[in-house]
């Protein structure tokens, strides 16, 4: 009887790394998940933070998706090396932010580092030629493979018959008869495999699983670079693009204002390292002043944050105002009036 | 009587699917029978840790919820090999 092969799939929790992985358990193939964590990723509890999210389901997908399979899920927290990938790819962002290129040659790279480390013979992604525009083309399906060192290793069940014979099909550990051509942008293949499979449920494709590749949270990650000395980061600084509203009313400073309760709470976790606004005399959201201030923009701040709680038309508003070092004061101000705040301010 | 060696785990302010990272590599570092117990403040925690745990042969053994604190114990399974 020949040997179990064994296989890793990069699993995002969306449909296309569900598909391919259950090709090759079709196919008799032992296969385990891998996810990685960069910290930009949408899955997770993102949305957990607004408490108006609250009645979503927070599963996370690439979770759900290994158990659907039955299979182990490793999850491999890549955020301090994945800085190199967005600092410097080589070969350029997308729309925004994104390094989708990079990124997926980084990601196959890590899991060939794996495959190596865990005796598994290759690795399995959802790919499928056309149906990215930056990273899944037919020309840089090679260069995945060859920039990640997993060369031939790196099987793509759903779209194989497109490309050339990898080592698993070669060596006859899969068939490559049963696996797929999919091609392009279309769902439908997909759909009707997901239906052959019995699968009814799975995450819907939407803009991608990283906020890299959304407008509004790459115009923030390009503001904080701007005005900060340089571009590293930490997990606390992209956690933070993803909460409140963000107005930068000068360039040395910025304030994040909760939207509502559930980020008001979240912001509340990172009260000590910042300068922080706390409306005292009405209902109102918690503010974190980012930057170095002088007292001339602890007040504009003030009147901003004031702006968005419920004492917005009143003539005064008292602010709380602590300071990293714990000092506090309360400040009285008259909140800014909406058409005062410039468009630009906000990020 | 079987002593049985419970490990504590800090997860508190880490948005999933942080919590579970943790949890993954306090695991690999213990061996079956032993127990983990995580604390999280994320709500997502209530179903990714069980959701991990089920995937990769451990068992929840209670989940707690008090405030803003949810304490997970976990007992290591043999799927830790």
């Amino acid at each position: 009887m020949s040997e179990q092969r064994k296989a890793v799939a990069l699993i995002s929790g969306g449909l296309d790394s569900l598909l391919a992985a259950r090709v090759l358990q079709e196919q008799g193939v032992h296969v385990e998940g891998i996810n990685f964590f960069t910290g930009f990723c949408v899955e997770g509890h993102t949305h957990a933070i607004r408490k108006q999210d609250k009645d979503k389901p927070k599963r996370n997908n690439a979770l759900w998706v290994a158990e659907q399979l039955g299979i182990k899920l490793h999850i491999v927290d890549v955020i301090e090396e994945y800085k190199d990938v967005l600092l410097n790819p080589k070969h350029g962002y997308g729309q925004n932010m994104n390094p989708c290129l990079d990124c997926k040659g980084f990601m196959v790279r890590k899991a060939h580092e794996w495959i190596e480390a865990n005796g598994f013979d290759f690795i399995v992604t959802g790919e499928v030629i056309g149906q990215r525009p930056m990273s899944q083309r037919k020309e840089t399906m090679p260069v995945i493979q060859r920039e990640s060192g997993a060369g031939d290793r790196l099987l793509r069940p759903l779209c194989a018959k497109n490309l050339p014979a990898t080592l698993p099909e070669r060596e006859g550990w899969v068939d490559r008869e049963r696996l797929y051509d999919f091609s392009g942008r279309s769902r439908k293949p997909q759909m009707a495999l997901a239906n052959q499979f019995g699968f009814t449920d799975y995450a819907q494709p939407a803009g991608g699983c990283c906020f890299l590749t959304d407008k509004s949270y790459s115009d923030k990650l390009v503001d904080m670079w701007q005005h900060r000395p340089g571009r590293d980061y930490q997990l606390d600084d992209i956690m933070l693009l993803k909460v409140g509203r963000h107005l930068r009313p000068a360039p040395n400073y910025k304030v994040i204002i909760g939207r509502e309760e559930g980020e008001n709470k979240f912001l509340e976790g990172y009260r000590n390292q910042f300068v922080h606004l706390r409306i005292a005399s009405h209902k109102g959201p918690l503010a974190l002043i980012d930057g170095e201030i002088s007292e001339a923009d602890v007040e504009i701040a003030a009147r901003v944050a004031a702006r968005f709680s419920q004492g917005r038309d009143a003539e005064a508003v008292d602010v709380e105002v602590s300071y990293t070092d714990g000092q506090q004061k309360t400040l009285q101000v008259a909140p800014m009036q909406l058409d005062a705040i410039p468009q630009e301010w906000y990020l | 009587m079987v002593f049985v060696s419970t490990h504590q785990l800090d997860a508190r302010r880490l948005l999933c699917p942080m919590p579970v990272i943790r949890v993954q590599d306090a695991i690999a570092a213990l061996t079956p029978g032993e127990v983990l117990e995580v604390t999280c403040t994320d709500p997502g925690a209530l179903n990714d840790v069980p959701a991990w745990c089920r995937i990769n042969g451990h068992r929840i053994l209670a989940t707690v919820q008090q405030d803003e604190e949810i304490v997970i114990r976990i007992e290591v399974g043999d799927g830790n090999d």
